[in-house]
């Protein structure tokens, strides 16, 4: 759960989901027309960011998580409706105290150099995850291993101290090929990163740094050779110039921006050419209040503010409209999200009442609140260069205004604000966003165990109850039990509003219209990939044919 | 000459250990380091995950054992290992981007100094004629629009409205499937706009420059005797007048060589040129110190190279200069 800077970001990340199994036959005969599927063809896609390395074990960048998923391939996946499949893995089978998990791997599946791929290269890949000498930054999660076995080259088991449901979906960690990297101690330092060699449905071709990273259709792919011949990322750092070279035919796929979506797009022209998509993103945007600050400790300030910020008034003037107003930390339309929470409308009214019950009143008549000879003026601390976070807080501001609060805006530099601001505490209240990560396990946002220097729940929140219920949720498998405990933390984070969650911002993609085969599902559009297609007679790069 | 030279060379060492000590405790004082850059705010990362991530980059020594191990290396001109995760020396990540910003670079001067010096020279000739007044304004207001408008709406006009031109980028994306001729027409056509628009903001500077340097010329004495001796007017212009104003010019290239290395972010950005202002900001904002040491070295020796080249071609060109 990285933050999400820019809804670009966010936008790669729902990109990178990964491709959906589907039992269809690649090359297998299609309704017969001008539109069947047929194999050819190249996708352009435009990145702000170039690729740094293509093992996600060692870099952090969307971009490079992106390029890193055309290759390689996990254990498991997340499918279109967001549920953990099985990818490399046929099944897998948890024991019944939780502890161990076994895993099946597929038959017959090949490297790109044609090697056969075995639980080796599975028990490998796990070797080096908590090696010392691997400077990655998610040895957590595999450190919880016991005990990891290849029985035989088709099976895979892993041991833990207690169930931990989050290491399910761990194990969708890019496996490794054994055979071309156990000479390298570093991992990072091998040919490997730069040019990879996985059991992915696309095979690298070129990575010329800065510039572009060019994939070709693995005819072997375990799931059938992917349509479309090529996968080419341009990079293009400047999101207006990404704009013009989507019109201008130089990329095909890119996120638009609100702005673009609705104001930019609406021509005939560019109707004729591309298709728009729209569904929520993975992310929120909340305004985090310092809980233990005298202003916000007490629960009616918090939920007075709540209903003093227009949420409907935000979602218009900051994303055109795209987006939804949020009501907690998880995803509308995932099974994990509990729609029967608190809400807080627009009520000024019921948010003076409430702010007078805590005490404050407007005694000396200046518009601003008081209490105890205090002024009710806070700051709100946001980081300089996201333009939505700065109208969202202009809004505020002007709401808040309405009942009586005073607050100031300040922007900082990003690395300033973290380090300096957020890391030591050092505001009062903060606006920023979260993506969603696909499982459910928020503990390091909301336990008490995780408010130490530099750890996430800086906002201080504190709840005996959310503590159990967070232990509770990832130490079972079972989706049910997991599901009551999240739908109950939702209730409370509802109605203790340690964050107003203000929205979710819509993910807005725009493709070529000449792409069939594109499906949107809750994971977004990008899970069946190996699907999309151009028809024969549309094809354009016509160069590229294998 | 050659003492002197020599002399000036030996002297950039301690200025290149002073300029390298101020630029690395200033990059190492900015908040966030290369690992927090990279891990802040996520969850999947523990606090001993960052522990020893800053121990694999050496961040947990001293500061000031850091600088000596730099040093150290530089000694033997070892840029050191960038700390992007593409595991590559901060020499090859910059040798590699070098050709294209020089070649930018180049062409822009080139095309700055074809444009700029003959309208100095009529300017001056004519001045506050009706060219001279409107040579002033274009130039100006090349001077003033903001790079990234004036390319955006070019790049519009060319790109999206009458598709004479690509958009952004280096080559096509079929570059490889060209022929001889059109693989020089697309390399061309891809630079005709990033090498207008660099050369158009820097007219002002050169062609005034020219200007007040002829002004100054013309005014002399032997102008006059030029005259006066009958010679046609070019001649007087060209031969006697324009070869003298020239010779400032000589510093001016000279303190153009750091200029020829170095790209702006803004510009390479809007066209999507993999060059160094690229890099260089990229490595600012991850915090990858060897690489913004290794950059900041190199444009202080550039700089100090520069002034020297400039110094030097002055000594032999204008025999007034006596570097003894």
């Amino acid at each position: 759960m990285k933050i999400a800077r820019v809804l670009v970001a966010a936008l790669a990340f729902v990109l990178a989901a990964g491709c959906a199994k589907e039992k269809q036959e690649a090359g297998s005969a299609g309704p017969v027309g001008s539109d069947a599927p047929a194999h050819g063809d190249a996708i352009v896609e435009g990145s702000i960011g170039d690729v740094s390395g293509f093992l996600t074990a060692v870099t952090s960048d969307s971009a490079s998580h992106t390029a890193a998923g055309y290759v390689f391939s996990g254990l498991v996946r997340y499918d279109k409706n967001l549920k953990l499949e099985g990818e490399l893995a046929e099944s897998w089978e948890v024991s019944p105290d939780g502890k161990r998990i076994t895993f099946r791997l597929r038959k017959g599946v090949t490297w790109h150099d044609g090697k056969p791929f075995t639980s080796e290269d599975v028990l490998f890949t796990y070797r080096r995850m908590i090696d010392p000498n691997t400077p990655t930054a998610y040895a957590e999660d595999f450190k919880q291993v016991k005990r990891a076995e290849t029985p035989d080259p088709r099976t895979f088991v892993v041991e833990y101290g207690k169930p931990f449901a989050p290491a399910l979906a761990s194990w969708g960690m890019h496996v490794l090929p054994k055979h071309l990297l156990a000479e390298y101690p570093d991992i990072s330092r091998s040919p490997l990163n730069k040019k990879p060699v996985g059991t992915g449905p696309f095979r690298f071709v070129e990575w010329k740094t800065g510039e572009k990273t060019v994939f070709e259709a693995n005819p072997d792919y375990f799931e059938g050779r992917p349509y479309l011949s090529r996968v080419i990322t341009r990079v293009i750092p400047d999101p207006a110039t990404m704009f013009l070279e989507l019109k201008s035919g130089g990329i095909d796929m890119m996120g638009v921006t609100p702005l673009q979506y609705t104001r930019q797009t609406e021509t005939e022209e560019f109707r004729k050419l591309f298709h728009k998509y729209r569904y929520l993103s993975f992310g929120y945007t909340y305004l985090g209040f310092r809980l233990s600050h005298p202003l916000f400790s007490d629960q009616r300030v918090r939920q007075a503010i709540a209903h003093a910020i227009h949420k409907k008034e935000i979602i218009d003037g900051v994303l055109f409209g795209l987006g939804q107003e949020a009501t907690g930390p998880y995803k509308p339309g995932t099974w994990v999200h509990n729609p029967d929470v608190k809400r807080y409308p627009y009520d000024p009214q019921r948010a003076k009442a409430l702010l007078g019950e805590a005490g404050w009143k407007d005694a000396d008549g200046d518009g601003v609140l008081e209490k105890e000879g205090r002024k009710f003026s806070f700051t709100v601390l946001t980081n300089a260069g996201n333009e939505s976070r700065a109208k969202t807080a202009a809004i505020i501001q002007q709401n808040l205004d309405g009942v009586g609060v005073k607050m100031e805006i300040r922007t900082l530099e990003w690395a300033a604000f973290i380090n300096e601001f957020v890391d030591k505490r050092k505001f009062d209240a903060v606006i920023l966003g979260w993506s969603i990560p696909q499982d459910p396990d928020q503990y390091d946002i909301w336990s008490s165990k995780k408010t130490g220097p530099k750890e996430l729940n800086f906002v201080g929140f504190q709840n005996a109850e959310v503590d159990r219920l967070l232990e509770e949720g990832r130490r079972t498998f079972d989706l049910e039990k997991r599901k009551k405990a999240y739908s109950r933390i939702q209730e409370i984070l509802a109605e203790e509003q340690p964050y107003v969650f203000l929205y979710y911002p819509d993910a807005l993609p725009v493709v070529h219209k000449r792409i069939h085969g594109i499906e949107p599902a809750p994971a977004g559009i990008s899970y069946n990939f190996i699907k999309w297609y151009v028809p024969k007679d549309q094809q354009r790069y016509t160069t590229f044919q294998q | 000459m050659l003492r002197y030279i020599a002399r000036r060379l030996v002297l950039t060492v301690p200025l290149l250990i002073g300029i390298s000590l101020i630029s690395f405790l200033v990059i190492h004082a900015a908040p966030g380091g290369p690992v927090e850059m990279a891990t802040d705010l996520n969850p999947k990362v523990t606090a001993e995950a960052r522990e020893r991530l800053r121990a694999y980059y050496g961040l947990d020594q001293p500061i000031h054992v850091q600088y000596v191990r730099w040093l150290g290396r530089m000694a033997t001109l070892d840029f050191g290992q960038s700390f992007s995760r593409d595991g590559k020396q901060v020499s090859e990540k910059i040798g590699e981007r070098i050709p294209v910003t020089l070649a930018i670079n180049v062409l822009s001067m080139l095309l700055i100094f074809l444009v700029a010096i003959p309208i100095g020279v009529y300017s001056a000739v004519r001045k506050d004629s009706w060219f001279d007044r409107i040579s002033t304004v274009v130039v100006f207001t090349g001077f003033a629009v903001p790079t990234f408008w004036l390319a955006l709406l070019l790049m519009i006009l060319f790109g999206v409205k009458l598709r004479w031109l690509p958009i952004s980028g280096l080559v096509s994306l079929e570059y490889d499937s060209l022929g001889l001729a059109g693989k020089i027409w697309d390399r061309t056509s891809h630079l005709l706009l990033p090498v207008f628009v660099s050369a158009f903001g820097g007219l002002a500077g050169f062609s005034r420059y020219m200007r007040s340097n002829m002004l100054e010329v013309i005014r002399q004495d032997y102008i006059a005797t030029a005259r006066a001796k009958g010679l046609p007017e070019r001649k007087v212009v060209f031969r006697h007048a324009m070869r003298n104003a020239l010779l400032p010019f000589i510093t001016i290239l000279g303190l153009s060589v750091p200029g020829l290395l170095g790209g702006s972010v803004i510009f390479e950005s809007i066209f999507a040129i993999p060059g160094l202002g690229q890099l260089f900001y990229q490595s600012v904002m991850s915090r990858d110190y060897p690489l913004i040491m290794g950059a900041l070295v190199i444009g202080a020796f550039l700089t100090l190279i520069g002034n020297l080249l400039a110094d030097v071609g002055y000594a032999l060109a204008d025999p007034r200069i006596r570097t003894e």
